[in-house]
């Protein structure tokens, strides 16, 4: 059997799809953040290589194809940019003065973090571009001398806790503008946060897109100030 | 065939992206500039909607999928993690909770005054 599942292509991504969809069943019946689709998806298929005692690497074989499409449906993220545009265009002091304020006031929580939990310098720089997405941070991260691998695994972390607890979040605080919500995904939990935003509505993917985009580039220019500070 | 021309533009974009990436040498990857290149090419009208829209609609929606690769993989850097994991752990919930305070909060606050200021003075 075990040497079925390495000569499979589609077991180990069916699987993971399967557990997706029973991971928004749950979510639809029950409402709680618990079940969330992405994350029962993530657990079930760790949990299914480590019983079966299958290699991540033969897993991603066929795993790889869904990865591969991310580039693709990121660019895709544009349309809805396009078709929200009048209403990003008559907000855009809103939109400039939110992401502008999230990509500081990330920077500055995992500088204070750091201070106050005696990381190291190595160790700051490795947090200091995880609130932006996978392909940028993980270059931050290289360019400043940080551990990537622990970056990426710190950044996919924040994406999927953003994509849980957003909604939770911004009821909690009381940000209610759909502009807004969909910026807060986007700054604070990159792509995994806008697929949450997109569920939401077109607004808040939309503007969640965008955060992507402009706070990623922020970063980039800005931690590498920030570096110097720890 | 208007998937298969839908999907062939969208992976020339992409294409595009990547070639911008080995120009530029920036830490900025392909999917974002790609995402600049279908923007712009939309608004100046050389993309028409039309030609990337139901292929896109679909990449979109399951776009979640997509993380569950990268998700699973945290099992391969589950030893390097380990030994940081509490600052970690710290520091990821609580910026996820700041940023989106710090970008929610202030673009709402800047969004109902320029409705105020627009309509009446209170």
């Amino acid at each position: 059997m075990n040497s079925f599942f390495e000569e499979s292509m589609f077991a180990g991504v069916t699987l993971s799809i399967i557990a997706y969809l029973i991971g928004a069943i749950l979510k639809k019946k029950f409402k709680l953040g618990i079940f969330n689709p992405l994350l029962i998806a993530i657990a079930v298929s760790i949990v299914f290589l480590a019983v079966g005692n299958i290699d991540y690497e033969i897993y991603n074989e066929g795993a790889r194809f869904l990865s591969w499409l991310l580039t693709p449906a990121t660019v895709c993220l544009a349309i809805p940019l396009y078709e929200q545009w009048d209403l990003l265009k008559n907000n855009h002091k809103a939109v400039l003065l939110g992401l502008t304020a999230g990509v500081v006031t990330s920077l500055v929580t995992v500088l204070v973090l750091s201070l106050l939990l005696g990381l190291s310098h190595e160790e700051y720089v490795t947090m200091l571009p995880k609130s932006i997405t996978t392909a940028i941070g993980m270059g931050v991260s290289e360019e400043l001398g940080g551990y990537v691998t622990i970056t990426v695994a710190v950044i996919i972390v924040t994406g999927v806790l953003g994509n849980m607890f957003g909604e939770l979040i911004c009821k909690v605080f009381k940000i209610e503008e759909p502009i807004s919500k969909g910026l807060a995904f986007g700054s604070a939990a990159h792509a995994i946060g806008t697929a949450k935003a997109m569920e939401i509505g077109e607004i808040e993917g939309a503007m969640s897109s965008l955060a992507i985009a402009v706070s990623g580039i922020l970063t980039v220019i800005l931690s590498s100030v920030f570096a110097h500070f720890l | 065939m208007k998937y298969v021309k839908q999907f062939f533009i969208i992976l020339l974009i992409s294409f595009v992206g990547e070639l911008f990436k080995y120009l530029i040498p920036l830490p900025i990857p392909a999917s974002i500039y790609g995402m600049v290149i279908l923007f712009i090419g939309l608004m100046t009208g050389l993309i028409r909607l039309d030609d990337v829209k139901d292929v896109g609609k679909f990449l979109i929606e399951i776009m979640p999928l997509m993380f569950i690769p990268a998700g699973v993989g945290l099992i391969e850097s589950w030893g390097t993690l380990k030994p940081v994991l509490l600052p970690v752990c710290v520091i990821t919930v609580v910026t996820i909770v700041t940023v989106m305070v710090a970008t929610g909060k202030l673009s709402q606050w800047m969004i109902r005054r320029e409705k105020k200021g627009g309509s009446d003075h209170e």
